[in-house]
């Protein structure tokens, strides 16, 4: 049993890991092109419409690669998941159709107008079904992020009569404290990826002086939204987020900080190895009190370590945990410097022309996606070894009846099918920047000559 | 409150399989009824706006299972492991291809997605069509609630079953013709020409495919499901689904040879609906029947706890009102034949 355990938790792991990149980008999209629509209506100036046009493009390969990666996520509650499904579907199963009945419909009906109907629509409706989709995407986020942070802190329920997991509170599920917190910070980290693909593109275009007019919309778009993005992730949200696990989750705080022994006056450890075995971390270089500090706000404030739990207590990656939990942490930190050292430069007027910078907003476009995927590693291996907080070990929740070795035939599937899609979009998406927002560059040779026409 | 939820469920995979069953059959009949690169695109423009919508009833639908019989969705997702994760294969091919085929135009791209497009809409079609065959024939659930079942065992009835069997072939087939129709039909009205008229001609062969099986997987079901005939003799009543099935099925014809192309679409919508809610009132109160009757999960066993379905039908109603109000929107502002512009899309834009 032990084996295929590990199989559907690395099947889970690789399946949501490759369908997040997808989510991130569009949810932060869609309200940038909510910006660049509104700024279309308010200026009247036809290059906003055509630089909507153009995400709208990325957006919708985003936008399907998302939905039918997404699918398998849903399936594998029940395939993977089975005992978990059974136990707990009667409470979460409540946040996963509502997103379905309330987010998905109104997402990709408009986002089917959005992309096919902007003449039919008129220069208002075209504006509506841009905000609609952005609603709809957001409304996804919090029913999906609101399904996790059950699991991660579970209330308003009770135990029925056959054991299993009962909705007690509807309200309380809806509006479970950590829930409000953990859609905050993801929210603005999907912000941060669309900021940072949009001025990285527009960096590109300056770069090689091309679409300048597009290069310095992106830029300065993806610069302000930016900027104000990077500070929320730590604070409020990130400084919130890390509060609730100090309550919530204590052994998952000492093994994200890599802290062994409890102490007054912990440091805050910004490098080191833990050595699990010997229960130390290994070339620390430490802020010293600092963690007491950023978890209690006072200077010698006592922090539990580790070793005042029970090992079955703690969660059964640490240096995966502690790891991603600091690459999280150090490029977050990176992209507030990047963003607020570029929104210094646009404010004084000379970022278009600062090389280095735009270059450095260029090459930072991989990092968010990184940091966003660290994030939720750090939340969910954080959580173990719970599936449901407190309640339900990760290793009852398992499908009883599926092996193995269907567990392995089915993961390989997925790893080759999405390493043709990773190709896929990636070459796709290089295209579409390579062709660039000016419709005369269109890919079919005939359609160009149309559309330069009219 | 499981009737309820039963019924509910079953409107939504109902809904399902009206909406994304006409793209599904235009997928299948695709690279047959469309030859040149303008025809091809008129099919993937008459779906184009809609299809991602219309698969959205699956979640939708699956999201609600998930919620109103939690032990339902462990059983049978877990127990139908190996198909779900092939149909998922299936639906991703399927999206890509449909999105990832106009965006370059060259001798080796698009008949590529052209033949995936194809390939992946039929066996989706054969898929599901097996998936309906195995909960009206029963799987082999065990008093933990649980089964699995491997792809194929000896394609036997019996206690010693697989996904596949004869009869579940014989169901998969008939949801691939059914589909074909179905699809064939909506691409008849939506598109114009010689595609239009190829789509007619294949709709009224499929025709009698549909009815020459449509007939034989009734009869054989009654045998193979005794609760089915039990039903139908309790409550005669439940006759009115077959019947609409019936009269979908002929009022296909009729108008077909009318030259009718929305009312020949819309009754073959009116047939898909009576063959499912048949099904459907067929099973009744089981959900999921087990080989031995005993371990059968019905709509009491496999049900949530009732405070959190009473909550659910009030934000349910609510949006399923938005959902279908949006859909409605969405029918409307596409409607009519599509024109093909120079753009790659169809609709303009």
């Amino acid at each position: 049993m032990g084996q295929a355990l590990d199989v559907h938790r690395l099947h889970f792991a690789f399946t949501i890991t490759f369908h997040y990149i997808f989510p991130q980008l569009t949810m932060g999209l869609a309200l940038l092109l909510v910006y660049l629509k509104t700024k279309a209506l308010r200026t009247g100036d036809e290059h906003y419409n055509r630089a909507a046009r153009f995400w709208a493009r990325i957006f919708g390969i985003n936008f399907a690669l998302g939905v039918v990666t997404g699918i398998p996520m849903e399936f594998q509650f029940g395939t993977n998941w089975a005992a978990f499904s059974k136990a707990a579907g009667g409470v979460i199963g409540q946040t996963l159709a509502m997103e379905g009945v309330f987010s998905f419909f109104l997402e990709s009906s408009f986002l089917g107008l959005f992309l096919f109907g902007e003449k039919k629509l008129g220069r208002i409706g075209h504006w509506v079904a841009a905000f609609l989709v952005f609603l709809g995407s957001w409304l996804s986020g919090y029913f999906i992020v609101a399904t996790d942070a059950w699991m991660q802190h579970p209330i308003g329920y009770r135990i029925g009569a056959n054991g299993a997991i009962e909705l007690s509170s509807f309200w309380d599920l809806l509006l479970n404290k950590w829930a409000l917190w953990q859609y905050a910070h993801t929210m603005v980290g999907a912000v941060q990826t669309g900021c940072f693909v949009m001025a990285g593109v527009g960096a590109f275009y300056l770069l090689t002086k091309r679409d300048e007019f597009y290069g310095r919309t992106f830029v300065r778009a993806g610069v302000l939204v930016g900027a104000v993005a990077a500070i929320l992730q730590l604070f409020p949200t990130g400084d919130m987020q890390g509060k609730m696990v100090a309550d919530n989750q204590q052994p998952t705080l000492a093994a994200m900080e890599g802290l062994f022994e409890s102490q007054e006056g912990a440091p805050l450890a910004i490098l080191g190895q833990p050595d699990v075995e010997k229960r130390k971390l290994d070339n620390p270089l430490e802020v010293p009190e600092m963690l007491s500090f950023l978890t209690y706000r006072q200077w010698r404030a006592h922090v539990k370590g580790l070793s005042d739990f029970p090992q079955a207590e703690w969660p059964d990656q640490i240096p995966l945990l502690y790891y991603s939990y600091h690459v999280m942490v150090g490029l977050g930190t990176i992209f507030i410097a990047v963003m607020v050292l570029a929104a210094l430069l646009l404010w004084r007027g000379k970022l278009y022309d600062s090389r280095w910078m735009l270059w450095m907003l260029m090459v930072c476009v991989p990092l968010p996606y990184i940091a966003n995927t660290a994030g939720w590693m750090t939340a969910e291996l954080g959580r173990q070894p719970w599936l449901i907080y407190g309640l339900m070990r990760t290793a009852a929740g398992v499908s009883p009846r599926v092996v193995a070795g269907n567990a392995w035939f089915t993961l390989i599937g997925f790893m080759g099918m999405y390493t043709v899609l990773a190709i896929l979009w990636l070459f796709l998406i290089y295209r579409e920047i390579e062709l660039g927002p000016e419709p005369g560059n269109l890919p079919r040779g005939e359609d160009a000559a149309v559309l330069a026409a009219d | 409150m499981g009737t309820i939820w039963f019924w509910l469920v079953a409107i939504m995979i109902a809904t399902y399989v009206l909406l994304d069953g006409f793209d599904l059959g235009a997928g299948a009949i695709h690279l047959f009824v469309a030859k040149t690169d303008e025809e091809r695109r008129q099919v993937l423009a008459s779906i184009g706006p809609v299809w991602d919508g219309n698969e959205v009833w699956l979640i939708a639908a699956a999201g609600t299972l998930y919620f109103a019989f939690p032990a339902l969705y462990a059983s049978a997702f877990s127990g139908f492991y190996l198909p779900l994760m092939i149909v998922l294969w299936l639906l991703i091919l399927r999206g890509a291809s449909i999105e990832f085929r106009n965006h370059i135009k060259s001798a080796v791209w698009d008949p590529l997605w052209d033949f995936l497009f194809c390939a992946s809409s039929l066996l989706l079609a054969v898929f599901f069509g097996a998936a309906l065959g195995n909960v009206v024939r029963g799987v082999p659930l065990d008093a933990s609630g649980y089964f699995f079942e491997p792809l194929w065992t000896n394609f036997r009835l019996g206690d010693d079953t697989g996904i596949l069997d004869w009869y579940t072939i014989l169901v998969g087939v008939l949801a691939l013709l059914a589909l074909v129709m179905h699809g064939a039909l909506w691409v008849q009205m939506k598109t114009s020409g010689a595609v239009s008229g190829r789509a007619g001609r294949l709709a009224g062969r499929a025709w009698w495919g549909v009815v020459a099986l449509t007939a034989l997987v009734m009869a054989l079901t009654f045998r193979i499901q005794p609760q089915v005939k039990k039903n139908f003799m309790t409550w005669p009543i439940g006759f009115v689904f077959p019947l609409l099935a019936v009269a979908g099925i002929a009022g296909v014809l009729f108008e077909l040879r009318k030259g009718d192309e929305r009312k020949a679409f819309l009754t073959s919508c009116a047939y898909l609906a009576g063959m499912l809610t048949s099904v459907v009132f067929g099973v009744y109160p089981m959900v999921l029947p087990a080989r031995n009757p005993l371990y059968s999960l019905t709509v009491t066993s496999a049900k949530a706890a009732d405070y959190g379905l009473k909550i659910g039908l009030a934000w349910w109603i609510i949006g399923i009102i938005l959902a279908v109000g949006y859909v409605i929107y969405v029918y409307r502002s596409f409607a009519g034949k599509v024109v093909i512009e120079k753009d790659s899309h169809g609709y303009g834009g």
